[in-house]
């Protein structure tokens, strides 16, 4: 009875990460924001969305990414059914919602889950771009807590994947206080042992990077990806002048000391595996796992 | 109180006036001995966040709060209350140092944000923040925070994860100023006042969303016309607070703030199939 409810389970999330993995028509090129030349779709999807000219990493959907790190069946999303409400009755949000939960297949800005890394138990979530620019809601920093505190209580390494444009304007001061909520919870956590790998890909701004984001004990980050609090836009606003070119870029953050190190997408699970080995029996209480 | 209700851009305004009086005066106000503790241990010294230690109804505290200037030359030192990472840092230093010596921490908010420059993404604008609220969520001595002014962004709440917040009447404290939040939504930022209307940045609001605690009355007309009356409110409100949170043991000060800022945003919640 239980060997076919996993089964039908199985099913529904290969179907779900099958609606989430971007449409490929077979022959339709576009080009590449990197390097400016025409790069088959196809191909782009053979190379885990990273153009096979310049090495572009193109922004991937929450559970696509997942897909990339984890191993094969073990996915299984935490909190799904957990969405907003539109606490603030913001003009047009609810509508908004709609459509982007229709476009992404997934409630939130965040899909959190369970799962297996090189056999490995792990916490771990994305941060999916596509929805509201991954923007930090109730509902995503709730998700994101919730994690952190299972991770915590099943003594399991947590890993995040963040992708975020800031606040989510629409739940106004309800957006910021969730940088508060994910940064206590991850202080907990981490008073208690717990490792936590945090992983940045592009782009990564506002309240999500000054909140859970930078907090890791291992920060990793993909090539290219931008990284910061303030936005570009801002900061030229301010200063009033043209910002140096790749400021704020993961290489530039790796100078300033800010991260560990950059992995590229193809690189990013045999590197987790190695750091979770790093961390395991002979090294802290979560080799138990 | 038969006030005239005011409009949340007129309490705008007001928050922002430039007599209105902020941390320099709140600490001259209403403690004393005060020793202004300067500098990050790191790099410098960020005048826009004021702090140290001082004694509060005779007992010592550590005080600490965002400064705008009084002067030109003050605004300009202090960017007009808009810290750095070296402020962050500091901040975090006197905090650590409060709980060290366990004395209780009290801050005052009043910032447009963190000072969106080059130099402060070059020294971890993002990861400052995040520490402070990390380092605040787990004091285990007293936390009590009051907006005084502008509170806005990830810049005031990183002095903001207290055991209780307060905020002055005419207070104001949002995701992001209001023109940030107009130029953002409506790519005009000569909207803010329509956007100070859909963005429930008032004491009132945020008290009905559980965001802050209580709420400290103001002469009519503005705190900056009778500072005086202010201050006796404020060392009141402050005194019966911080007698309060002396009763609760140093372990349940930090579960209980954890508890209160894990509960924020609840009601914004749904379950449903997405």
């Amino acid at each position: 009875m239980s060997s076919i409810l996993a089964q039908r389970r199985q099913k529904l999330l290969a179907m779900k990460a099958l609606r989430s993995t971007p449409h490929v028509p077979v022959y339709t090129r576009e080009t590449c924001p990197g390097c400016g030349q025409m790069v088959e779709r196809r191909e782009l999807s053979n190379h885990q969305y990273v153009c096979p000219l310049c090495g572009y990493h193109h922004p991937v959907g929450a559970y696509y990414r997942l897909s990339l790190v984890l191993d094969k069946g073990t996915f299984r999303e935490l909190d799904a059914a957990l969405a907003s409400n539109d606490p603030l009755n913001f003009p047009g949000y609810k509508a908004k919602l709609d459509s982007a939960r229709r476009r992404t297949g997934t409630g939130e800005g965040v899909v959190t889950a369970l799962g297996r890394i090189g056999g490995r138990k792990v916490a771990v979530g994305a941060l999916d771009s596509r929805f509201f620019m991954g923007s930090m809601s109730a509902a995503l920093g709730e998700k994101v807590t919730r994690l952190i505190e299972l991770a915590g209580k099943n003594r399991l390494p947590l890993i995040l994947f963040s992708a975020s444009g800031g606040a989510r304007m629409q739940e106004g001061i309800l957006s910021l206080m969730q940088m508060a909520k994910t940064s206590a919870a991850l202080e907990r956590f981490s008073r208690r042992g717990g490792l936590y790998l945090s992983v940045l890909t592009h782009p990564t701004t506002g309240g999500v990077t000054a909140s859970f984001a930078s907090l890791g004990d291992i920060m990793l980050a993909e090539p290219g990806a931008l990284i910061g609090f303030a936005g570009p836009r801002v900061i030229e606003q301010t200063i009033g002048e043209k910002l140096p070119e790749g400021f704020q870029s993961a290489e530039y953050l790796l100078e300033h000391g800010f991260l560990d190190a950059i992995v590229p997408r193809g690189e990013l699970r045999s590197t987790l595996i190695r750091l979770l080995a790093l961390h395991g029996k002979e090294g802290d209480r979560h080799g138990q796992g | 109180m038969a006030k005239a209700e005011l409009t949340p851009a007129q309490r705008l305004a007001l928050a922002r006036h430039p007599e209105r009086p902020g941390t320099v005066e709140f600490i001259q106000n209403l403690f004393t001995d005060f020793f202004e503790q300067r500098g990050d241990r790191l790099c410098a010294d960020d005048g826009s966040i004021c702090g140290g230690i001082a004694r509060f109804h005779g007992r010592s505290v550590t005080v600490l709060g965002h400064r705008k200037g009084r002067t030109l030359e003050e605004h300009v030192a202090c960017r007009f209350g808009m810290p750095t990472p070296e402020g962050y840092r500091k901040a975090q230093r006197l905090m650590t140092q409060a709980e060290k010596f366990r004395r209780p921490v009290i801050t005052f908010i009043d910032t447009p944000g963190a000072y969106p420059g080059l130099e402060a993404e070059a020294r971890g604008q993002g990861e400052a923040i995040a520490r402070c609220l990390a380092l605040m969520s787990s004091l285990t001595v007293p936390v009590l925070c009051v907006v005084t002014g502008e509170g806005g962004s990830g810049g005031a709440l990183a002095l903001g994860v207290g055991n209780r917040v307060l905020m002055l009447e005419n207070a104001v404290y949002s995701v992001l100023s209001p023109e940030g939040f107009a130029s953002i939504l409506w790519k005009d930022a000569s909207r803010s006042a329509e956007a100070c209307d859909v963005m429930k940045l008032t004491a009132a609001d945020l008290l009905e969303l559980g965001v802050i605690d209580g709420i400290i009355p103001e002469p009519e007309g503005g705190a900056h016309l009778a500072p005086q009356v202010l201050y006796r409110a404020l060392d009141a409100a402050l005194a019966r607070e911080l007698g309060e949170l002396d009763k609760v043991r140093p372990a349940a000060l930090a579960a209980a703030r954890y508890q209160k800022f894990r509960k924020m945003g609840e009601q914004a919640l749904r379950k449903e199939r997405p």
